[in-house]
């Protein structure tokens, strides 16, 4: 535990010594804003449904490359042999770096709470869906950081790992959106699978144990996967 | 004690190293030796646990890879080829935070143990500087201090002294000879001169297998006969400096050397009989009026076992 608690907070000051962070958090805050504001005057409503709505889309593009340097840059430079030769196994490092990549979304999302006081103040919110969205949140951004862990131990070029997270997240964003596609019978099944699916749950305000699941299963899965890459690849 | 025993690893089809077997004593500071391409490297990993051996076993002590690989990593510290650090990092957050890792959790130990190794491996000016500032041969003293961090039975050093210029390579074996008084050493490079300066043990690989294993001081001894006095006299004509040579010395082979020097003839003498000839050469070139101003004793024992060994068409 300690040792996971070590790589994390490494992991998480790496990001905010390279200038990536700032310029992550930046994009994400002028996306969202963007997006979110220039709808919201128009529709007059007092709730945050819409912020909500727009996060896995651009999840699906910002964690992936949030995650593509923590496998990739050590396999890269070579950092990775002296990692893996410290007495330290390989689930810790996994969620060690899990953890950081998480941590880092979280940080990413804290300005994002001005929204809601600010929204708070000009007319009357419910912050049942609120809390809701950001605990849907919080799993979803975990479910997609374990994703991009996983793309990001595949291989050692950055760039490919951001592609493979993406292409992943991507397509469990856009699933419950192709149903229409989808023959009758296994509806129910790639609706189940779809991430928007159980995030859009969740942000109704909503807490189901099975969205829950879903999302702990993707996470458990991605960092066993990882920790297997791990294994084999020597 | 380290036992390896029939430790192979394939690329694919490629196999990298075959069928080593090696035993090293506690305490005994080990050189691999071999020409670039041999498996120095791939054995080093496999020893480390880095790479997982396609046949083998490894055993530390009571401890066997891959189940004990753990702890068998806890008494190892390791130096990879080159020294690949985080180039981001200062150089006291880094080895801070190898401490870490390595299980140091008392601030206080970790403080005291990065003070001695500052001391050791002379780092105590660069401890503020970021690593990717740092010189190759500064990265490759931040290595080793994190190789050495935790004290450990089992010191592996993969071309500790590649790239750096010679004072530096001085420095390192000097650490590495510092050290190897109590610890277990392996270390790999492909220059001979080195492991024989530091190594109490030999081994040389070439494709993948052992070629050679032996103590240095045998290896040499073993191949005594091919030492030759190397010998160099001013205001003499070399023919009469053959003749005396000739004269004094049964048993011999004479090979006149060409020199630099002015008014000098140098020859390599090497005594048939395997015998020290310099007493009775000097005491012979004593009598005449030549000044005599290269006398000495040579061996290149072992670098001719390594071209032997490790030829490209080497049948093995």
């Amino acid at each position: 535990m300690t040792q996971i608690t070590h790589i994390a907070v490494k992991e998480f000051k790496d990001y905010f010594i390279s200038p990536i962070a700032y310029i992550v958090i930046s994009l994400f805050l002028i996306v969202t804003g963007w997006f979110f504001f220039s709808a919201f005057f128009v529709f007059g409503r007092a709730d945050m449904r819409d912020f909500f709505g727009l996060l896995p889309m651009i999840f699906s593009f910002v964690i992936p490359a949030v995650t593509m340097r923590l496998f990739s840059e050590e396999k890269n430079v070579g950092s990775y042999e002296t990692l893996l030769t410290m007495p330290v196994s390989f689930s810790d490092i996994a969620l060690g770096k899990f953890a950081a990549a998480t941590l880092f979304t979280v940080a990413m999302l804290i300005p994002t709470l001005s929204y809601p006081l600010f929204i708070s103040m000009i007319g009357d919110l419910d912050f049942g869906p609120v809390v809701g969205g950001y605990i849907g949140t919080l799993l979803l951004a975990g479910a997609y950081c374990s994703i991009g862990l996983f793309a990001s131990s595949l291989t050692r070029n950055q760039i490919i790992a951001f592609i493979i997270g993406t292409a992943i997240c991507f397509t469990l964003t856009i699933l419950d959106k192709l149903l229409f596609f989808m023959p009758e019978k296994i509806i129910a099944v790639i609706e189940y699978i779809s991430a928007n699916f159980h995030f859009t749950n969740i942000s109704k305000g909503v807490i189901d144990s099975r969205d829950l699941i879903y999302f702990l299963s993707v996470i458990f899965i991605s960092i066993l996967s990882t920790s297997i890459v791990m294994h084999e690849k020597n | 004690m380290i036992e390896v025993k029939g430790l192979t690893k394939y690329y694919n089809d490629f196999c990298a190293v075959d069928h080593i077997d090696l035993s090293i004593p506690k305490g005994e500071i080990l050189g691999l030796l071999g020409p670039n391409g041999a498996g120095k490297t791939t054995t080093l990993r496999m020893l480390t646990g880095y790479f997982k051996p396609s046949e083998g076993s490894i055993t530390v002590d009571d401890l066997s890879m891959p189940g004990d690989t753990l702890k068998i990593k806890s008494r190892m510290g390791y130096l990879p080829e080159s020294a690949p650090l985080y180039h981001n990092m200062l150089v006291f957050d880094y080895l801070d935070y190898v401490a870490k890792i390595k299980g140091m959790t008392s601030g206080e130990d970790r403080i005291k143990r990065l003070k001695e190794l500052s001391e050791l491996c002379g780092l105590k000016n660069i401890m503020d500087r970021p690593i990717a500032t740092l010189s190759k041969g500064l990265k490759q003293r931040v290595g080793i201090a994190h190789a050495m961090m935790t004290d450990p039975e089992i010191l592996i050093l993969d071309e500790p002294t590649s790239g750096l210029d010679p004072n530096q390579i001085v420095e390192i074996r000097d650490i590495i000879r510092a050290i190897g008084k109590e610890k277990t050493i392996i270390f790999s490079t492909h220059i001979l001169s080195e492991a024989e300066a530091t190594c109490d043990r030999i081994v040389i690989i070439n494709k993948g297998k052992i070629v050679a294993d032996d103590k240095t001081a045998s290896l040499k001894q073993n191949l005594q006969s091919d030492a030759f006095v190397k010998l160099s006299v001013k205001h003499a004509a070399p023919e009469s400096v053959e003749t005396l040579l000739k004269d004094s010395l049964d048993n011999v082979d004479i090979k006149p050397i060409e020199t630099q020097e002015p008014d000098t003839a140098s020859f390599e003498v090497r005594s048939l009989e395997n015998q020290d000839i310099r007493e009775t050469i000097y005491l012979k070139i004593k009598d005449t009026d030549w000044i005599l101003t290269e006398l000495a004793q040579e061996s290149q024992a072992l670098e001719r076992i390594f071209q032997e060994l490790t030829r490209e068409d080497n049948p093995i």
